[in-house]
């Protein structure tokens, strides 16, 4: 059994020592602690909260994003979710992201797991993440037009199919040569030269 | 660093000496590699899924894992239904233990109310959702041991998946699509007799195991094709975010049951397996024995289930009894609210996760005070174990990314949302 959880005012003290000239707002919501961070900062403040001993928050969790639309001034903000397994404690950092240049750096130095989790934000909300190795759309498509997940994405929109992508994937057996389609020709029974009746004429 | 350096070959024949150059990496006869392109639909990958492979020989050089093929919108539908009916569509997330999905979002909800369970809803959750890992780790299980050539392990285990179907069917009416979650509670007691037809199954599931864990825990084929494969070391695992059996087969010891107890989890005397070398023989221990750690908890929830209604009784939380809804005007009004505007949360965000049966299945949530999440995101374990499945198959034989993936247990549902 590992040892009890730390307490939020503990690990809001620490935090403030460490980063605190970057929080920008730290509130206590339902038993969690949420910072607020600048998207300039969000580097430095990562940074700490994994290679500070004091934090140790080893595991990146989640990243994610809220489109606020016109409640807010910054249209974004994106949403992280920090684990220390030594000690026990979870923190969540948002970042308030505007709409004209959506870009935060990315944390993938960091975390090896970023990557997947950034590439989803990306590809759902289309927020950059400088620094980011290999930032394509992961659940869509690459022909895939707007980002879903945005607010004035409509829930019902349709997007016309894409053609088949590739050489490879390309359905080599329509291009077949055959022989001209065969000809039925209809059937002529006997008993229709000889005036009779029931017989299907084509 | 040898190359030019002549190897002395004897062949034996007639005491002649030949020479041979020493192959190095690439230097074979086909020396460019090739592309091998897996998936989306090919029967090894139980689900969805392509893998661009570059391989040289039979050694995986480069590997790209394409997701997305059974995308539906999860995060998007949720915004237009109120949060009760969010419980159907997380049925279909990880659709092999789909009551701990349901179980999730609830919790998340009654966090974001700032409310709890009553103690009995409580220990129905943890019996049915500890027979849904079972379950989930028997799929798991039981199709990675057949694609190594295990066939009967699999019958094995469909077996006992079988039993243990038909107890979460006996309570929730159905087999895959449960839906049995409610905010505040459950959407129904046990039935009578349950805990007997509980300890009849566990006996025969645990026939099964036993004899699953002869044909296959001392199997040289499995050990061969498992043992120090796709190795991620404690840093590595942890780097990727890895939960659930993918990180502790690495032995780290982290269980959101232990380390953030939720549903009365403390009250229940149960071990975390671990693994030591973090391949996918680990990862395969630490499911198999997490199977009789889940059944454990269920035989002391039985044993000491409390008594006491199973959902919160607030009419603004939970559908009041019928009997009050057509014979009184109160209860009719708080029907119709509540079935018309659905619950209402305080404004706020919460994150809440539970230990899904692939790893910590979390959701965040938004609410703007209306009846409908404003944002719903769900944290799928699966799709970020597959973040780490390029790392494991570099350097690996082609062979062993069946394996690899049938550890990781991706199901598409969850993946892909």
């Amino acid at each position: 059994m590992a040892a009890a959880s730390r307490s939020i005012e503990e690990l809001s003290g620490v935090l403030s020592e460490t980063c605190g000239n970057y929080i920008v707002d730290s509130a206590r919501e339902r038993g969690d602690l949420i910072i607020t961070v600048l998207p300039k900062d969000i580097s430095a403040v990562l940074h700490a909260c994994k290679q500070n001993p004091q934090l140790g928050f080893n595991l990146l969790v989640d990243i994610t994003a809220v489109d606020w639309m016109d409640q807010r001034k910054e249209r974004f903000e994106v949403v992280y979710q920090l684990l220390s397994i030594p000690n026990r404690s979870r923190l969540t950092i948002k970042v308030p992201v505007s709409e004209d240049s959506p870009e935060v750096a990315s944390a993938t130095s960091l975390w090896s797991g970023a990557s997947f989790l950034e590439r989803e934000v990306w590809d759902m909300f289309g927020i950059r993440f400088s620094g980011h190795p290999d930032l394509r759309r992961i659940l869509m498509y690459e022909e895939f037009v707007g980002h879903p997940l945005r607010k004035d994405y409509p829930v019902q929109g349709k997007q016309p199919r894409i053609p088949l992508r590739g050489p490879e994937v390309e359905n080599t057996a329509r291009r077949m040569i055959r022989p001209d389609l065969v000809t039925i020709r209809p059937r002529v029974a006997a008993s229709d030269a000889s005036g009779g009746t029931g017989v299907l004429k084509r | 660093m040898n190359q030019g350096k002549l190897l002395e070959v004897d062949f034996g024949i007639g005491g002649i000496t030949t020479q041979a150059r020493p192959r190095e990496m690439g230097d074979d006869l086909h020396s460019e590699s090739m592309i091998v392109n897996l998936g989306p639909a090919h029967p090894a990958t139980h689900g969805t899924i392509r893998i661009v492979a570059e391989i040289s020989g039979e050694k995986i050089l480069d590997a790209d894992v394409d997701v997305g093929y059974l995308h539906r919108g999860f995060e998007k539908m949720c915004e237009t239904v109120d949060y009760n009916q969010v419980m159907p569509y997380t049925d279909r997330l990880n659709y092999v233990s789909p009551i701990i999905n349901n179980f999730g979002w609830c919790l998340t909800i009654e966090k974001l109310l700032e409310i709890e369970a009553p103690k009995r809803a409580q220990y129905i959750r943890v019996i049915l959702s500890e027979i849904s890992r079972v379950c989930d780790h028997l799929t798991c299980l039981g199709a990675s041991a057949m694609e190594l050539g295990a066939f009967t392990v699999m019958l094995y285990m469909m077996e006992a998946r079988e039993l243990l179907w038909d107890l979460l069917e006996e309570v929730t009416g159905a087999r895959l699509t449960v839906s049995f979650g409610r905010v505040g509670g459950v959407k129904e007691d046990l039935t009578e007799g349950f805990g007997a037809r509980m300890a009849g199954a566990f006996k025969q599931v645990r026939e099964h195991l036993v004899n699953c864990d002869r044909l296959l825990t001392r199997n040289r084929i499995f050990i061969e094709r498992m043992c120090d494969i796709a190795i991620l070391t404690a840093e590595e695992a942890t780097s990727f975010s890895l939960t659930g059996p993918m990180l502790r087969g690495s032995g780290v010891n982290y269980d959101v049951r232990k380390a953030f107890p939720y549903s009365s989890y403390d009250e229940f005397d149960f071990e975390v397996p671990l693994g030591s070398k973090g391949d996918n023989y680990d990862r395969f221990l630490v499911r198999f024995h997490e199977m009789e750690q889940s059944l454990r908890i269920c035989e002391q929830a039985i044993a000491r289930l409390p008594e006491g209604p199973i959902i919160v009784d607030d009419p603004h939380i939970a559908l009041v009894p019928k009997d009050e809804v057509y014979n009184s005007i109160d209860g009719m009004i708080n029907h119709f609210e509540l079935v018309m505007y659905g619950v209402k949360p305080p404004k706020g965000s919460v994150y809440n996760a539970v230990e899904g049966g692939n790893g910590e299945l979390g959701y965040y949530v938004v609410s703007d005070g209306s009846g409908k999440p404003y944002r719903a995101h769900v944290r799928a374990p699966s799709f970020i174990h597959m973040g780490s499945m390029r790392k494991m198959l570099l350097g690996a034989n082609i062979s062993d990314l069946i394996p690899t993936f049938g550890m990781i247990n991706m199901i598409g549902g969850e993946c892909d949302r």
